[in-house]
């Protein structure tokens, strides 16, 4: 099963390089990692998603947890939350394309954010599998280039990850 | 506020730590902080020949003290050098400071000389580390390098120093934290309450208990704690071999040492029992054997300090974080409040059945009639020389299960060895660190002839301190585990375990300043034994015995099996 895991982290260097260390040491996966400062210039947040069973999750927020750096964590997956990730696209987009693409990206409440006469640069955001279902709208043989930032997430409701 | 420069505020805050020798090798980038140790008195630096002896001979001390072992060298190889030995004390939890030199701070990410990225290659293999940035935050480093050490599961912490951070014409103002504070880290002070009452409860229900004790309970300190529950409920008593001396060897309760190598009643225990009660062990694959077969029937109590050494390998019925005397303290106050005890006829029977096994195997092993001795005889022989009472370091190997079976360790503290990691070349320095700090004791490094010669140079630090330590080398000319494999898994075919052309270990020991002594037949033995240990008290001995290279360790599990399934010789099995 598919997980997210999120994580404040002190804003020191090598505290990243001690986290993905630790997933290639131990023989995780990592899908996908984001990491930024927040609001408190001595944390940095890092969402990441991994997948594996439920005891493999465990061991792998339990590793987590002991790396010094690692001040907070949450998988999550285990509640109500809400992920979002960001894509920039480069599509193909001449003659009656042109349209249709724009339609496509408007259904998905994509922004096209850079034009040129034979390309559509489109920013779109969401959940995974919108990102993943407006490439399989638009054909992949339309994409020329895709950038996603990885998943970023946060709890629904009054829970917060904070110290 | 008094000021210093950062090579002497590295000292200082040593010092403020407790340090009383750091192992090292001096070189480029940490001169400012040797000229800074050449000026001072309080922390002794001991020389050795090889940086990996000095991570191990900290590791020594560590383990016989239980304090964190210190040690510095400089960058680029020095610290590389080390790698071996961080990797072996982290892999077994020991406190550790490695101060490492680096370049100076402007040069780091050219490849300058002597430059390596030690944060990155040591990461793996350290509970943390820290690079100093500016000079005046060392002593806090050191302060937060030894809490870090030393506190909940310990381990190795690495501080990187570049040289410009102890340039000795900039000085700053020094002052010690008396208190060390990290947000993002704070070990379990306690276990919780409910479950430790669950696991009591366990426990008084049980009908064939077995209390599988680790290295956990010695780092804890807390083998007095062990014994006295183990005596309280009459529970049979198992060990690691990290965890030998945490319950008396020669007591009664005592099954041995389990595993792999242990012996056939403590296996056989385990895989009957209803109950076990696993005590800072770590169900270690080297303990457990196939995963899947192991323990069928028991219910499993874990107390253990990291959480993720729990339910890792084995799911276990019971978790208890904490620290193990804490959760030991808190079982024995519940006992005294509930005034029940087991069920005594279960027990009793428990125990007939375990007595019964006792005699199938018991440790038996051959001698030859010519006077070339089986390896056990000889650690038997260093047994009784000794009184039982000596601190054993060993190496890697055949010689290392043997004195692990038949050296009967009645305090804790006292075996000092590689278990997770597997280093060959640890038990020597790592005597070496324990004979500075108890020179009043027996310091016997049980080793091979293979080991022996992964650090050997060290006979010379050994001349240069005065630290008389006795080497035990089990030769017999072959690299005994690798061939005792061979012969049961290749057909005999010893592919490179052979070692030719093997020094004159006598002349060896002589030309380093020291004792050999070469002990070829068993008669040649009790005399060999009194002369290392009295006549030359005071003098490193170099023991070189033959033992018969046909030897195997047993009893050895069968692999993929359950803990029941054992070899207990060539040609017996379970």
């Amino acid at each position: 099963m598919r997980h997210i895991i999120s994580i404040l982290l002190e804003n020191e260097p090598g505290a990243l390089s001690r986290v993905v260390g630790l997933f290639a040491q131990r023989g995780y996966n990592i899908e996908t990692l984001t990491v930024a400062p927040t609001e408190d210039e001595t944390l940095s947040r890092l969402t990441m998603t991994t997948h594996g069973d439920d005891r493999k999750i465990e061991q792998i927020t339990k590793q987590l947890n002991k790396l010094i750096e690692v001040v907070k964590l949450v998988d999550l997956s285990e509640g109500q939350h809400i992920e979002r990730e960001l894509m920039l696209i480069k599509v193909k987009a001449v003659g009656a394309q042109r349209a249709e693409i724009k339609r496509t990206a408007d259904i998905f409440r994509g922004q096209i954010v850079d034009v040129s006469p034979s390309v559509y640069t489109i920013q779109l955001t969401g959940a995974t599998d919108k990102l993943e279902a407006f490439i399989e709208a638009i054909g992949t043989a339309q994409v020329l280039e895709t950038v996603r930032t990885g998943v970023s997430g946060i709890s629904r409701g009054e829970k917060v990850l904070s110290i | 506020m008094e000021l210093l420069s950062g090579g002497d505020m590295l000292v200082r805050a040593l010092h403020e730590a407790g340090v009383e020798y750091i192992y090292g090798y001096p070189g480029g980038s940490l001169l400012h902080v040797y000229d800074a140790v050449y000026k001072q008195s309080a922390v002794k630096h001991v020389l050795v020949r090889h940086e990996q002896a000095a991570a191990h001979m900290a590791d020594g001390y560590a383990r016989a003290t239980g304090k964190p072992g210190v040690v510095m060298v400089t960058s680029g190889p020095g610290a590389t050098n080390t790698v071996t030995g961080i990797a072996t004390a982290f892999t077994d939890s020991i406190p550790m400071v490695v101060i490492s030199g680096q370049v100076m701070s402007h040069l780091v990410g050219d490849d300058a000389f002597q430059e390596t990225d030690m944060l990155g290659v040591s990461r793996p293999i350290v509970k943390h580390s820290f690079s100093v940035r500016r000079p005046e935050e060392i002593p806090e480093l050191v302060a937060k390098a030894f809490y870090i050490a030393s506190t909940g599961r310990p381990g190795p912490v690495v501080i990187d120093i570049p040289k410009d951070m102890t340039m000795p014409n900039e000085r700053y103002e020094y002052s010690y934290p008396k208190k060390v504070k990290l947000r993002s880290y704070t070990p379990p002070q306690r276990g919780h309450s409910g479950q430790i009452k669950k696991a009591v409860e366990l426990l008084l229900k049980a009908k064939r208990p077995v209390i599988y004790a680790g290295g956990g309970v010695i780092i804890d300190g807390s083998s007095d704690k062990l014994r006295a529950l183990v005596d309280r409920l009459d529970f049979p008593c198992t060990q690691t071999l990290m965890g030998l001396g945490c319950y008396p060897g020669t007591g009664d309760r005592s099954l041995g040492m389990l595993g792999m190598h242990g012996t056939y009643e403590a296996n056989m225990a385990m895989h009957n029992a209803d109950v076990i009660l696993a005590v800072g062990a770590r169900f270690d694959d080297r303990v457990t054997n196939a995963t899947n077969k192991f323990c069928p029937d028991a219910k499993i109590v874990h107390i253990d300090i990291d959480p993720s050494s729990i339910s890792k390998t084995i799911m276990v019925d019971v978790p208890i974080v904490g620290p193990v005397g804490n959760v030991l303290e808190e079982m024995m106050a519940l006992l005294d409040e509930a005034g029940e005890t087991p069920d005594a006829d279960a027990i009793a029977s428990w125990w007939k059945q375990i007595n019964e096994w006792r005699p199938r195997h018991a440790m038996r092993y051959e001698k030859n009639d010519n006077g070339l001795m089986k390896p056990q005889e000889v650690i038997e022989a260093m047994w009784k020389a000794t009184n039982g009472d000596a601190f054993v370091t060993s190496d890697v190997g055949q010689h290392q299960m043997f004195a692990a079976q038949y050296y009967k360790f009645d305090k804790p503290n006292r075996w000092i060895n590689s278990g997770g990691l597997g280093t060959m070349g640890f038990g020597f320095p790592a005597a070496m660190g324990v004979k500075m700090n108890f020179p009043d004791h027996d310091v016997v490094c049980v080793t091979g002839e293979g080991s022996i010669q992964m650090n050997i140079q060290e006979m010379s630090t050994c001349l240069q301190y005065g630290i008389p330590v006795k080497i035990l080398c089990l030769n017999n000319g072959s690299l005994g585990m690798v061939r005792q494999w061979q012969d049961m898994n290749y057909e005999g075919r010893h592919s490179n375990s052979y070692m030719e052309s093997l020094p004159d270990f006598v002349a060896l020991a002589e030309a380093y300043g020291h004792v050999g002594i070469q002990v070829k037949s068993r008669d040649e033995l009790p005399q060999a034994l009194e002369d290392a240990l009295v006549k030359y008290k005071d003098r490193l001995v170099f023991l070189d015995v033959a033992v018969d290279p046909e030897e195997h360790v047993y009893p050895m599990q069968v692999p993929m099996g359950s803990m029941r399934d054992m070899w207990l010789s060539k040609t017996e099995r379970t």
